[in-house]
């Protein structure tokens, strides 16, 4: 009977967790490991607090405004960015490539260099944790 | 009549003028029309923050170059994988202008004799450029509605206020 329960505990940690896990993330957590032997986890409020920085003529807002649940827009072009929280749109952060293609440019157009695994994972946690 | 006559006279001559300055520089585009076979890529990938631009605007050796320079793309870093690039890079220049005679590879496809001549002063001055409708000369689609489609047909021009 214990054991039961204990079994389903676990089972709906698992679950629990699993549902909060992504697959890009996981990449990135597994490359800060490497850049970082202290590394110990993402956090969303550092993720909140490198979005919402204004580092320079650009920042993440530009083209994605203050929240990642609003419409974006180009800063340039005009052209819709839709939203980049995963709750609004479920295509965002699912393709590793894509995720690594953006965070490549943009990182390079508001902070003239490349961000850590830590600093794109620290923003994924915030993205993905907007409901 | 004789002023309607006049003005139509100096439209041909200017039109001609500009046509002459096109022919000199050898900068002609091809049919914009796209063509029959679309790589799936570069629609997806030069579309991401502008239209993705009919390739026949621009020589072969203007896209060669653009594709070259992606991380310094017109002050943005428009970067993509090797592979990608070189997937992208070979729609454009096999479905290059084919009328383009001279030697100059320009960039921007607004620098290019033929936009210019198509685009002068008198037809489009330069505030009317710059409406909040309109943006700036690289938004073909603000005045050209089936710029996406390749169609820049003088019929379906309509200039936004």
């Amino acid at each position: 009977m214990t054991k039961r329960l204990i079994f389903s505990l676990a089972l709906a940690l698992a679950l629990s967790l699993g549902a909060h896990a992504n697959p890009v993330q996981d990449g990135y957590r597994t490359v800060a490991k490497q850049e970082n032997p202290a590394f110990k986890d993402f956090s969303a409020a550092a993720g909140q607090k490198f979005y919402n920085a204004r580092p320079g003529e650009l920042s993440c807002a530009s083209c994605h405004t203050d929240s990642p649940k609003a419409v974006g827009k180009h800063a340039k072009t005009g052209k819709e960015i839709a939203p980049m929280a995963p709750s609004l749109n479920p295509k965002r952060f699912s393709d590793a490539a894509n995720v690594e293609k953006w965070f490549k440019r943009n990182c390079n157009d508001v902070l003239a260099r490349a961000c850590s695994a830590q600093e794109k994972g620290d923003f994924m946690a915030y993205v993905l944790s907007v409901q | 009549m004789t002023t309607s006559l006049a003005k139509l006279l100096t439209i041909s001559v200017l039109a001609l003028l500009a046509l002459g300055a096109q022919a000199e520089s050898g900068e002609d585009r091809g049919k914009p029309a796209l063509p029959a076979q679309i790589n799936a890529s570069w629609k997806q990938e030069c579309s991401a923050c502008h239209m993705a631009y009919p390739p026949s605007l621009l020589p072969a050796a203007s896209w060669t170059q653009l594709m070259a320079g992606l991380n310094k793309h017109f002050g943005a870093d428009a970067s993509l994988s090797a592979a990608q690039a070189s997937e992208i890079s070979a729609f454009l220049t096999k479905n290059a202008s084919n009328r383009w005679s001279g030697k100059s590879a320009p960039l921007r496809i607004t620098e290019t004799a033929w936009f210019k001549a198509k685009h002068n002063e008198r037809e489009v001055p330069v505030k009317v450029w710059t409406r909040p409708s309109i943006k700036g000369a690289w938004n073909c689609a603000a005045c050209h509605g089936g710029a996406q489609s390749g169609d820049f047909s003088e019929r379906g021009v309509r200039i936004p206020k």
